[in-house]
């Protein structure tokens, strides 16, 4: 099944389940979504619920926390992350906060979608990764969906929580064809061993799974180790336990992210295993992330600024080298 | 004006006054902190406005005490959460710029300029797909109205003809800045009339307030979609406690205050004998007492537990497993 596919079908079900859930954002409509998402919905639903807004992230956002307090569901789609900054006052001001301020009497069902990441040449103003200012957020869950299964599961996960939720998707995995998995009473809290391993675990999520994977047997057969997968696919809540118990199996961490290492989500997984697992680990703690430059269009640059499955292989090695491993 | 009416106008409006005058007086006593937006000289606008939207859903921004008591939010609630008690309408969690009822349909306190304005119009859009055109009441002052999420929110509730009244509070002044210095014109219903029907009222005469709203309300309940006042008052106090409001000369201030909204009620209903005389002696008398038991309320009223300190981030099937 495409990504894209079993978002739409998330929301598709989700839509013919519960009339209160509705779509909006740009071209989500009569175009069926930048990334055609939405594809078909606007036939199926009509405009009433599918909703083709202006180019006003502030109000897609905005909007959808007022008719998510009238009682509806709202999905807004935001084009890329980038752009969501000029919703960055609805979404941390007020959807994150409202339940709060009132003492508990507000509700904000709300589900906020929106693509991010390293595509293809895109420039700076369309490739950013921005998990670590959403995570930052208390008031916010933000899941992060590497792959068509937990899409679908975790993208109706979140259209049916009570709580503001900012679902992170990337640019890349939209047209890949992934093996699809239903499962029951999924857990969209909860981290995924992708692969088992012994000797080393590497915390990743969204895109740079596929790059772990691609970079992993080379590790493997270049340390003569077997290595542990984990994809975080919650970044608020973080599933500490399933690190924890990797970890404390493995004794080593690595975490790859695309995101700028500065700040970056991994600053705050790491730290968090520094604090509880310092005694565990066998080696320092490395984190593989983006290089700290606004993400520039030449293609060459463009890989040059983010980790790829050969980066992700010669870092280990080198950092493997410098620990005796 | 019926008797009946008038009388609710100045009850109302003088339990306002009285409530926002303990407010200032129990902050400089300490009891209450952070910042406290009075709405002395504003009245008008507060209970006139909730007098004639009397369904329907209000957003407002964070000069709201008492547009939350017209509405019917008890001053008890209000006072205790001033004082950041646990009686307090939003728990002691909001303070005197968060007070949230949505029983009453009440949601505001709001307290980033414009930033509630999408929020009324997306509650907007939702009644009206749900077939309720009692519709949205949203409230701001001539500070919002430059802001960008203020025009969005004109052009989407004209494009999708939402059942919403925008109510602008012009008392001229954000904080410190004249609203002319920072606008083409003070008038600032002109920014509306090219998205809907729009007008200027004088906004320290309560019936005229409670007239336009009433027009208003008719307006949008017959689905003709949204609808802008701009209503003329001024605030007799700072924008906060802590600002003295000195920029504004005696002469503007003794122009107002000649045109006081519950003295100039008074005065009519008097003079035309629409209101027994005794009545405004009897209704002081018993403003005092309720405002009395107000503060009574909140001085008495228990802290909140530290245990609070986690409670309502995530609704309780998600507060074990966040963060």
């Amino acid at each position: 099944m495409l990504y894209r596919e079993a978002l739409n079908r998330a929301i598709d079900e989700s839509m013919a389940a519960d009339r209160s859930v509705v779509i909006l954002g740009e071209d989500v409509g009569r175009y069926g979504g930048s990334y055609r998402v939405s594809e078909g919905l606007f036939a199926k639903y009509g405009p009433k619920r599918v909703i083709d807004t202006p180019i006003a992230e502030l109000s897609i956002v905005g909007n959808a926390i007022g008719m998510a307090i009238a009682g509806l569901r709202p999905i807004a789609e935001i084009m890329t992350v980038n752009f969501s900054l000029l919703a960055m006052d609805q979404i941390v001001n007020h959807a994150a906060k409202f339940r709060y301020m009132s003492g508990g009497k507000m509700t904000i069902p709300l589900t906020i979608r929106m693509p991010g990441g390293v595509s293809r040449q895109l420039a700076a103003q369309h490739s950013e990764s921005y998990e670590t200012m959403y995570s930052a957020v208390p008031g916010l869950i933000v899941l992060a969906a590497s792959n068509a299964t937990y899409a679908y599961h975790a993208l109706k996960a979140a259209i049916f929580l009570n709580d503001p939720v900012v679902f992170l998707e990337h640019e890349l995995l939209y047209p890949m064809d992934m093996k699809f998995k239903q499962i029951e009473n999924f857990d969209p809290f909860k981290a995924e061993v992708v692969k088992e391993g012994e000797d080393l675990t590497i915390l990743t999520y969204l895109k740079m799974r596929y790059d772990v994977l691609e970079a992993v047997p080379q590790i493997e057969k270049e340390l003569g180790i077997s290595v542990e997968v984990i994809d975080l696919n919650s970044l608020r809540p973080l599933d500490m336990k399933t690190i924890t118990d990797s970890i404390k199996k493995t004794k080593r961490v690595v975490l790859v992210e695309e995101d700028h290492k500065t700040g970056g989500y991994g600053a705050e997984v790491i730290a968090r295993i520094s604090e509880a697992l310092f005694y565990e680990l066998d080696a320092p703690p490395l984190r593989i992330a983006g290089e700290d430059v606004p993400i520039p269009y030449n293609r060459k640059l463009e890989l040059a600024s983010i980790p790829t499955p050969d980066k992700i292989v010669s870092q280990i090695l080198q950092w493997s080298r410098a620990n005796g491993i | 004006m019926n008797s009946a009416r008038v009388k609710t106008f100045y009850y109302l409006m003088k339990l306002g006054r009285e409530f926002e005058l303990a407010a200032k007086e129990q902050y400089m006593q300490g009891n209450i902190a952070g910042f406290l937006h009075l709405d002395i000289g504003q009245e008008a606008c507060s209970v006139g406005t909730m007098q004639a939207f009397d369904k329907g859903d209000v957003f407002t921004h964070y000069r709201e005490h008492v547009l939350a008591i017209a509405r019917g939010m008890d001053p008890k609630l209000i006072m205790a959460e001033l004082f950041g008690k646990a009686t307090g309408v939003s728990k002691g969690k909001g303070g005197s710029m968060h007070l949230f009822d949505p029983k009453l349909d009440f949601y505001g306190g709001d307290a980033i300029v414009a930033g509630h304005l999408p929020i009324a119009t997306g509650c907007a859009y939702a009644r009206k797909i749900e077939g309720e055109m009692a519709g949205v009441f949203a409230i701001f002052g001539d500070g919002a109205t430059n802001a960008g999420a203020f025009f969005e929110s004109l052009n989407i509730a004209a494009a999708w003809k939402l059942p919403i009244i925008f109510f602008c509070e012009n008392n001229y002044y954000a904080i410190g800045t004249r609203i002319g210095w920072v606008s083409p014109f003070e008038e600032l219903y002109h920014k509306a009339r090219h998205y809907m029907p729009s007008k200027r009222i004088d906004g320290m005469n309560v019936c005229e307030v409670y007239r336009a709203v009433m027009e208003a309300k008719e307006h949008i309940e017959n689905g003709l979609g949204p609808y802008f006042i701009e209503a003329e008052t001024y605030r007799y106090e700072g924008h906060s406690m802590s600002d003295n409001g000195k920029y504004r000369s005696e002469e503007e201030m003794e122009i107002f205050k000649s045109r006081d909204p519950i003295e100039t009620l008074k005065k009519e209903a008097l003079s035309r004998g629409i209101v027994e005389p005794e009545y405004f002696d009897e209704t002081d008398k018993k403003v005092a007492k309720e405002i009395e038991e107000a503060v009574e309320f909140a001085a008495n009223s228990p802290e909140p537990d530290l245990s609070e300190l986690y409670e309502d981030v995530y609704c309780k099937e998600c507060t074990n497993v966040v963060p």
